[in-house]
């Protein structure tokens, strides 16, 4: 029998913003869900995360952003990831995100916008969904092609 | 008859277990004259001056800068005419991380967080029609604090004032980069060092500037107010023994350190840790490092308020928060504050919530009565018990510090980030279970509430990058590039020498060498620091 392959999720802290406490709360919420995370650190450049989504196979990548540049940031990784096949990894946001912004990013194509309140199990149970989609999709577009 | 137990303790940010009750029996064994002393008398606990504000209320010192410094100078005359004695300047990240306004890094940051320094000559637009002699200037700068001096000297000196009457503050604590907040470039080794090179050039020549101001971001990131203040002496201590080493007299550097502490919605809690961690430093400064100079037995503070507990739920609440903080700040003994405004949790402060946060302080000093007597809570059973227990815990903690290498050596190998994140983590799970209570958040919600009321945010002018990207462009096309490398390839043959780089820094400042261009060289020299293992 194939055993479930554990959700490998990546959390990145994109650009210059160094508070990372909800990224490190979040990454342990989800180890103590089951779920590998990566912790990229602070400072990372875009290529940077994508290059890391990449080479860790994640299912998720997770950003957190409070410095108020969430806009460019997600349409520029989102741009990039696409360049790099990997538009099927879905993209969640969490930080200082203004409501009136939470339209323009999912119309980006972020997944889940999590802004400040949101509570650990309301992300958790979010990239677990996202995950088995993305695995669901993986797996009927692999029959597909066998077919 | 058997003392009332504490009911099942509810989260708190203190660390502190307090008692339901306390009475004589609890502050028996306390000495007058040994353990709290007069306000002004070692050790200090009930305040650094003997008139308290009677004379003259805490400074009033509200942070504020963004965009590029046009914007800055605008909103720090507006402060100084609404009655602020001092300039308190927030930085850009690109600033903050040495990264030049035109860096593909700098991308979407530029004068967000605070104010784009990308040369001299912002500096110089800064202070237009400020002049520097009369106003002390306290930087929130770390890792690049040492180009900021550079520029805050050289303003200086165009202005034609004598670097004897040059007053301000560099936040300059690297130590708490690394375990808190975050904006650090260089490993830990050389960042402490560059925090010594300015002690020393500040200890030399620059008598009225505070070259570190020992920060309590910990806090901030899961430590309890108790292991944030123990933290915060022991990089006290390893900044004081690095400078020692280069020559300078405990008694010389100490006048240019500051702290920068936080008061909670613990109210009690904090104004016994901080009398009790103002009482421990004192007692450290004279017996383990033989201070005689009173000043460098006095912990001079600055006081923010712990912005965590502002929500962005039911905002306008905030507003008694940040004036409950405040008054615990009062009743502390500060020397400065900064009370956050109520719209922290979504932006940068607009200029209304600002106006707020700075009346609050003006109706603490002229409608009170909280400044005609010097530490007022002095001698409540509660205060006095408490201050002693704070201060047990903070010499345990300190105890344990050592017994695990220091702090220098825990920061590098990630414990203390550890074990912050995981408290990080303890303390979510008890305000999403209730177990810490939060109004508005996790008890009194109003479920109506999402779109009903829109705080006012401030709005970032879109063209700020380009105004800052051609601004400096301008500068490097006009400035004079052969002194630009000169400089340069002097500040790196220093650095690999291992000398003070502050007069290095200087004639690089000084010919418009730019952050980014002066950090290059730096990050060649030292690298750059990667964090591991730290969740």
């Amino acid at each position: 029998m194939k055993e479930e392959r554990k959700i490998r999720v990546l959390v990145a802290k994109p650009g210059l913003d160094g508070h990372d406490r909800g990224a490190k709360v979040l990454v342990l919420a989800l180890r103590e869900a089951g779920m590998e995370v990566i912790y990229t650190g602070r400072h990372l450049m875009l290529e940077q995360i994508v290059a890391c989504a990449i080479q860790e196979d994640v299912d998720v990548i997770g950003l957190s952003i409070l410095s108020g540049s969430h806009l460019t940031l997600a349409e520029a990784l989102i741009k990039q990831m696409r360049d790099k096949g990997l538009s099927n990894t879905p993209v969640v946001l969490g930080g200082v995100i203004p409501q009136r912004d939470i339209p323009k990013l999912q119309e980006m194509g972020v997944k889940g916008v999590f802004p400040n309140g949101a509570s650990l199990l309301e992300v958790s149970d979010f990239i677990v969904r996202c995950a088995h989609e993305k695995h669901n999709k993986e797996s009927s577009s692999k029959k597909t092609s066998r077919n | 008859m058997s003392k009332p137990k504490p009911s099942s303790q509810s989260f708190r940010d203190s660390g502190l277990n307090i008692d339901p009750l306390y009475t004589p029996e609890d502050v028996k064994d306390i000495d007058y004259y040994r353990d709290l002393g007069d306000p002004g008398k070692y050790p200090y606990t009930r305040g650094l001056f003997t008139e308290g504000y009677n004379k003259r209320p805490w400074r009033t010192l509200q942070y504020a800068g963004y965009g590029v410094s046009e914007n800055t100078n605008a909103r720090w005359k507006f402060l100084l005419s609404q009655g602020q004695r001092g300039l308190n300047l927030a930085f850009d990240l690109p600033t903050q991380l040495g990264y030049d306004s035109d860096d593909p890094r700098a991308f979407g940051e530029v004068g967000r967080t605070g104010v784009a320094i990308d040369t001299l000559a912002d500096m110089e637009t800064l202070y237009e029609g400020i002049n520097v002699g009369e106003i002390s200037s306290s930087f929130v700068i770390n890792a690049t604090a040492p180009i900021i001096l550079g520029m805050y000297i050289t303003v200086a000196e165009k202005q034609g004032v004598q670097m004897d009457k040059l007053a301000g503050t560099l936040a300059n604590d690297m130590l708490k980069e690394f375990t808190a907040r975050g904006n650090y470039i260089f490993p830990p080794e050389p960042s402490t060092k560059m925090v010594v090179d300015i002690i020393e050039y500040c200890a030399r020549y620059l008598p009225r500037m505070n070259a570190v101001n020992i920060g309590c971001h910990m806090l901030h990131c899961g430590a309890t107010q108790i292991q944030t203040f123990a933290l915060m002496l022991a990089a006290t201590t390893v900044y004081v023994q690095e400078s020692m080493k280069r020559g300078l007299t405990f008694d010389q550097i100490m006048p240019h350190i500051t702290f920068l502490t936080n008061t909670t919605m613990d109210f009690i809690s904090s104004v016994a840790s901080h009398r009790a961690a103002r009482r421990l430093w004192a007692k450290i400064a004279r017996e383990k490092f033989g201070a005689e100079d009173p000043r460098s037995m006095m912990m001079r503070m600055g006081t923010g308020v712990f912005t965590l507990p502002l929500v962005d739920k039911q905002p306008l609440n905030n507003i008694a928060r940040i004036a409950i903080m405040a008054l615990a700040a009062a009743l502390s003994g500060t020397q400065s504050m900064h009370v956050a405004s109520y719209d922290e949790s979504y932006n940068i402060p607009s200029e209304e919530a600002t106006r707020i946060s700075l009346m609050i302080q003006h109706i603490l000093i002229h409608e009170t009565d909280i400044c005609a007597t010097a530490d007022p809570l002095g001698g409540s059973y509660a205060i006095e018990a408490l201050t002693n227990q704070v201060e047990e815990a903070i010499k345990e903690i300190l105890l344990d510090i050592e017994k695990q290498g220091g702090i220098v050596e825990m920061t590098k190998e990630g414990v203390i980030q550890r074990q912050l994140a995981k408290q990080a983590y303890e303390e979510q799970q008890a305000i999403e279970t209730g177990k810490k209570v939060v109004i508005g958040v996790n008890k009194y919600r109003i479920e109506e509430e999402r779109g009903k009321y829109e705080v006012q945010m401030l709005e970032i002018d879109p063209k700020v990058t380009e105004k800052q990207i051609a601004r400096l462009s301008k500068v490097k096309a006009s400035r004079d590039n052969e002194a630009v490398r000169r400089c340069l390839n002097g500040l790196e043959s220093a650095a690999r020498e291992g000398q003070n780089l502050i007069p290095y820094i200087i004639p690089a400042v000084k010919s418009y060498c730019s952050v980014g261009e002066i950090c290059e060289v730096l990050r060649q020299v030292y690298g750059v620091y990667e964090e591991t293992g730290t969740v």
